[in-house]
């Protein structure tokens, strides 16, 4: 797949090879860069929180009186909550948070999903139609109405929460893998493992799912943003995170219950899940048009 | 067509038949007795036994699945633990607002998108195309619930005259007993102040809840906008002298649109599952305010018929659209038939 690493062509001239074309395309992509660095920044955020954050005893569930509702000043970038918390750094463990729930859902919902769309595109017959006709069903449910049934029925907390977005989540991976492998069998470099007598796992995943990566790259980096959305959607309605854990979507619900006095406390956990989603999603993007991958 | 059509239909039934037993076994296999939840910790044994009995807890599994699937057939979703009335009047009180919602918001969606990624499209590379980009991809990914709390915050510092909670004034004293739709009966009763009243407290909430898909919809038109600009009828359009103008709405938008309106229709289609937040946050008294309450209250029935009723919805507007984009698209009509 990768062509010779030569620098230069017959005549002299400078060429790139695959991987240095495609880092020149996202270099030259502004948003792209725009979003690796919003993905970096909050990425440390969430590992440095500890050490980070101005005040990292709001985290917990401080309660200092005297400093409630204060609004956004020196002190408190983004202002204080209704017990005095620093909402700054509640925020930066907040993204601790959130890319638990991003690393814990996709870690299990996308090997599962890529495993499932493997086996469905390449053995065909009764294995694909099983597969991929439950798969149809799965994506025939509206997903935020599920999640919210299910993080009900199992009692409202953030583990639940991911269980429920992980049953929906990895649909989305088999159909993609399936479309690319159903593609990929056509190929003469599948045919010729096959006559080389390749057992089954070595063509599964030495042959097909090296040509997946990219197309699972693209969507994971998407999926980030949509899973950190999900998450903080569901703990805004009161069935994800429970307090006094510093989750988003939590912060945003008991703020907008100072609303619009104290606006700061709904709307500063509210831009900074925006911010984060904004960089997943510019990143996803770049990293499309850099792998040259369809979704 | 006709195959297709019944196969849909069957498969549609087949997907809520799957969708109640799943969250049936979901709603039975979790820990905890939903006649305890329901009574609290004061009950006694024995009243928490009654109930369990009234509702059919001391049966086997199956026999309850099956008692619940045939009450389903008969359109018999149970009782709310909460509101100790049917689950389906309760749903059926709740969905004219969630409907009325939904409407006003694809309204809304394909209004501003489509116009708003032609125009991307026709002045692409100018301010113009950065300045519709961003607002799109602002849209995309800015939470219904973020949007929300800034659209109520500008509404309560800046542009006062929209309301923040609610669907109408109550002191108006209107009663929407026709069609169950504020916008319609009003206009009906000939009361132009309750359509007036009920627009104002329906452009915030169907605002927050259009956001994304317009967004989308807007990136989607531009990009199949500059994919047609390219095609030879297009040209040959031009060769023959007709107006740009022509050219644009008639010539390449018919053609460019059938992907945006394939977004538009699933967006369209998981609106009232999409619902939920924006009707929370603006107290809307839909159905998803509904689902958000029961499910707090873990009311089982009225949680598995909010699910099942958003569920019918998706999939019913999957299957419309699937027909309308046959009626725009007649490759899409030959694919259909060839899968049969």
């Amino acid at each position: 797949m990768t062509p010779p690493s030569s620098l230069s062509d017959a005549n002299g001239h400078r060429t790139l090879t695959a991987r240095q074309m495609a880092w020149y395309r996202f270099s030259r992509n502004p948003a792209a860069l725009i979003g690796a660095a919003i993905v970096v920044s909050v990425v440390i955020a969430a590992l440095f929180a500890p050490w980070l954050a101005p005040s990292p005893e709001s985290a917990g569930s401080l309660v200092d009186f005297r400093n409630r509702h204060s609004p956004p000043d020196w002190d408190n970038w983004m202002g204080t909550d209704n017990v005095g918390r620093d909402i700054f750094s509640r925020v930066l463990f907040g993204y601790q948070v959130s890319l638990g729930m991003v690393i814990g859902v996709l870690g299990v919902a996308v090997p599962f999903g890529v495993l499932l769309g493997l086996v469905a595109g390449y053995f065909g017959g009764w294995v694909e139609t099983v597969i991929m006709r439950f798969t149809d069903v799965m994506l025939a449910l509206p997903p935020l109405a599920m999640a919210l049934a299910i993080t009900a029925v199992l009692s409202p907390n953030i583990v639940n929460a991911m269980i429920a977005i992980t049953l929906l989540w990895w649909t989305w991976h088999t159909r993609l893998i399936y479309r690319i492998v159903k593609a990929q069998m056509n190929e003469d470099y599948v045919e010729a493992a096959k006559v080389a007598g390749a057992s089954h796992t070595h063509i599964l995943f030495q042959e097909l799912l090296p040509n997946c990566v990219a197309a699972v790259a693209v969507k994971v980096s998407l999926d980030a943003g949509f899973v950190i959305l999900f998450g903080a959607a569901l703990s805004f309605l009161g069935l994800g995170a429970q307090p006094p854990t510093p989750d988003l979507g939590t912060m945003v619900s008991t703020g907008s219950e100072y609303l619009p006095e104290f606006w700061w406390q709904a709307l500063m956990p509210g831009l900074a899940i925006l911010y984060a989603i904004l960089g997943f999603n510019l990143l996803g993007d770049g990293l499309r048009d850099m792998l040259d991958v369809e979704l | 067509m006709l195959p297709y059509l019944l196969r849909r239909t069957l498969s549609l039934f087949f997907v809520l038949f799957g969708l109640a037993i799943l969250i049936f076994v979901i709603a039975r296999i979790v820990p905890g007795d939903p006649a305890r939840i329901a009574l609290g910790p004061l009950a006694t044994a024995q009243q928490v036994a009654e109930l369990r009995a009234d509702m059919g807890l001391d049966q086997p599994f199956l026999a309850q699945l099956g008692t619940y699937l045939a009450g389903l057939v008969q359109g018999d979703l149970g009782t709310s633990l909460l509101t100790s009335r049917p689950v389906l009047d309760d749903i059926l009180a709740a969905l004219p607002a969630t409907v009325e919602l939904a409407l006003f918001t694809i309204l809304l969606q394909i209004s501003l998108s489509i116009p708003l990624g032609v125009l991307a499209a026709v002045y692409r590379n100018t301010w113009v195309d950065t300045v519709t980009r961003v607002v799109s991809l602002i849209g995309v990914v800015t939470p219904g619930f973020v949007l929300a709390i800034i659209l109520q915050l500008l509404a309560s510092y800046t542009v006062t005259i929209f309301p923040v909670t609610g669907r109408i004034d109550p002191s108006l004293g209107f009663a929407a007993d026709v069609t169950g739709l504020l916008l319609v009966d009003g206009l009906i009763a000939g009361r132009l102040d309750v359509v007036g009243d009920a627009l104002r407290h329906l452009i915030l909430p169907s605002l927050s809840l259009a956001a994304a898909g317009i967004g989308q919809v807007m990136r989607i038109t531009r990009a199949a906008m500059i994919e047609v600009a390219g095609r030879d009828f297009v040209e040959a359009a031009r060769a023959y002298g007709i107006p740009e103008r022509v050219v644009t709405f008639r010539y390449m938008l018919r053609v460019a649109a059938v992907a945006p309106l394939t977004i538009l229709g699933l967006e369209f289609a998981s609106l009232i599952g999409n619902a939920f937040i924006v009707e929370f946050v603006f107290s809307w008294p839909g159905i998803a305010s509904y689902g958000v309450r029961t499910i707090l209250q873990k009311d089982l029935n009225a949680v598995i018929g909010v699910v099942l009723v958003s569920g019918l919805f998706f999939v019913v507007a999957n299957l419309i659209i699937d027909i309308l984009l046959g009626f725009l698209d007649p490759r899409h009509r030959l694919q259909l038939g060839a899968r049969d």
